[in-house]
């Protein structure tokens, strides 16, 4: 009796669905197709993106259940002097890896996009650190820096005559000195982008230029750039929102006083990653990463909003 | 000789300012891959040799190799990042192609309201997630297993983005040809979209693989034991125990490093033309 029911019950679903429309059907399988994603993005996206503002109004630390306790995070973040100087570390990063890398590569993509003789092997060249594991790179960069008779720089620089330097023990070099693996790691990815850049712009303008008796520097200035604008916008942002969010570099050179010299190297990921995973003070970093995701909303509106001028 | 004909194709005079441009370019360009050969060199060097800064190892010895390889760790951490990228990466493949199809090809009310809830997850930094998602985990037993470093990178908003805006240049003839045999539609997003979209299923697997494969972050939380590091955290602790090896820490480094560029090596064409794909289509 139950397989006839079932077997009556499956007919009726299959007389169901062939009585839909065609649109109908389409949007079930639309529907259908979206279930599993919907899950994934309000469970492991949003759900999270709202607990983590939550928490970041609690005294969360793991042993305790999560208690409300207004802006008190907020308010001991701000007083706190080591945040500050984590804070003006990041926007160092920023501010001196982004134009840094930014000129670099598009000098590179500018001259190279011109090269035919061996193009495809002097590229590979410098893409090729564009896939090293940040980890495995930031142990090499760091032997680089090591004092004689380990060190490569040194070795260099005592070679050449000159004076042994510290850099990552010294609190004014190891901030720059840990940029430069990341700048390097990150040069291959942007000249791609940038020659592709320059490969979409239409040789007829070039051409007419030309014509018009324009040099290669007015060229650069008034054709070029203009009309590279989109792609410098896009590797702006997100060369800007990798700097602002540079962990795994600093993590790896600065084991032995994680974020040191006297919190010299450190950026505000490694602040959120001690305060969450060191001291376990939930609450306090859920409030530090609060502060990370307005920074890279405004780097993204900013984006937006110079695009939209065009 | 072949510089000038080369050159001379590219339909200029062949001017001083161009071989300049040239040299210049490709010393660069030896600059950039120099802290690699430091790396792979000092890997092959033995511990009396490391103080030798010399490039090319007197006496090169894969006996760090042997040292590194010999108690299973790297072997182990190996194999754990293998299987952490390849199943997300099969799984972003899916998924965003999936949504992305779904977001391109279907015509009901609420799409695009989905498309933008999607793309806005993209505002929102890892950093920011993962103290929930360490809660999530340590409440569901996530710690400590494959499952828990691979279910934040699942689907990603950027791959779905990347797939619809490539889905969107499919015609719709083909799809309503297959329609009308009968098809249902999945299989028509399976056997007759998907093989139409190739070029960017490759920018797409090849960027989540090297996503996966250099993850820090997230494997270095939610990982305690060290039978379930991946190779970029296994490499770390591994470095920090060794301390002033230089030697044993370059060979590390340097298997971490090689599988990478072997497959840029063999894929070359296909890497290049995948980031500039996803970086134009962006």
């Amino acid at each position: 009796m139950t397989t006839q029911n079932a077997t009556v019950e499956v007919a009726g679903n299959g007389r169901l669905w062939n009585r839909f429309s065609i649109g109908t059907k389409r949007v079930i399988w639309a529907w259908t197709f979206l279930a599993l994603p919907i899950a994934f993005y309000v469970g492991i996206r949003f759900y999270p993106t709202f607990q983590a503002f939550w928490l970041s109004l609690t005294n969360w630390d793991l042993l305790r259940p999560a208690q409300f306790i207004g802006l008190a995070n907020y308010e001991r973040m701000f007083a706190d002097p080591v945040f500050w100087k984590v804070f003006q570390n990041t926007f160092l990063y920023l501010l001196m890896g982004t134009p840094i890398s930014l000129l670099i590569s598009f000098v590179v993509a500018y001259y190279l996009d011109r090269v035919r003789f061996m193009h495809g092997f002097i590229r590979a060249l410098y893409f090729l650190p564009f896939l090293t594991t940040a980890a495995a790179m930031g142990w090499v960069w760091r032997w680089f820096y090591q004092p004689i008779p380990v060190g490569v720089f040194n070795g260099i620089l005592s070679m050449m005559g000159f004076a042994q330097q510290p850099f990552l023990r010294s609190t004014t070099q190891s901030l720059p000195a840990i940029m430069v693996p990341a700048i390097w790691a990150g040069l291959g990815f942007q000249i791609i982008i940038f020659m592709a850049g320059l490969r979409a712009i239409p040789s007829t303008f070039y051409e007419a230029a030309r014509i018009d008796g324009l040099g290669d520097w007015a060229i650069l200035r008034k054709i070029t750039l203009p009309l590279l604008k989109p792609t410098t916008v896009f590797l702006v942002v997100f060369s800007s929102i990798g700097f602002l969010r540079i962990f795994d570099q600093v993590y790896n050179m600065t084991t032995n006083d994680p974020g040191g010299p006297l919190n010299a190297t450190k950026p505000l990921v490694m602040m959120i990653y001690q305060t969450a995973f060191s001291s376990y003070q939930m609450g306090y970093a859920a409030a530090q990463t609060v502060v990370l995701f307005t920074i890279l909303l405004i780097v993204s509106l900013i984006q937006l909003y110079v695009l939209r001028q065009r | 000789m072949a510089t000038y004909t080369e050159l001379a194709a590219n339909k200029k005079a062949i001017r001083p300012g161009v071989i300049i441009t040239w040299t210049l370019l490709f010393i660069g360009g030896v600059i950039m891959v120099t802290p690699l050969l430091y790396m792979f060199s000092t890997s092959l060097k033995s511990a009396g040799q490391v103080y030798d800064l010399r490039l090319i190892p007197a006496a090169p010895t894969f006996d760090n190799y042997v040292k590194v390889l010999s108690d299973g760790r790297f072997m182990r951490w190996f194999m754990n990042s293998m299987i952490v990228a390849v199943a997300v990466t099969l799984s972003n493949v899916f998924f965003d192609s999936l949504v992305g199809y779904t977001l391109a090809k279907f015509k009901f009310r609420g799409r695009y309201l989905v498309f933008i809830a999607i793309l806005s997850t993209l505002m929102i930094p890892t950093e920011m997630l993962v103290i929930p998602w360490y809660l999530m985990s340590a409440q569901l037993g996530w710690i400590d297993s494959y499952w828990g470093i691979m279910f934040p990178g699942m689907m990603t908003a950027f791959g779905t983005f990347l797939m619809k805006q490539f889905f969107e240049g499919v015609p719709d003839d083909f799809l309503e040809a297959a329609r009308v045999d009968g098809l249902n539609e999945f299989t028509i997003w399976w056997k007759i979209a998907m093989p139409m979209v190739t070029p960017a299923i490759s920018a797409l697997a090849i960027f989540s693989f090297l996503g996966n494969w250099t993850a820090f972050f997230w494997p270095l939380i939610v990982t305690t034991s060290r039978d379930l590091y991946t190779l970029p955290v296994g490499l770390s602790s591994f470095a920090v125990e060794q301390s002033i090896q230089w030697e044993l820490i370059m060979t590390g480094a340097a298997l971490a490093t090689i599988p990478t560029l072997l497959v840029f090596l063999l894929l070359q064409r296909y890497i290049v033309r995948g980031v500039m794909l996803a970086g134009l289509k962006s």
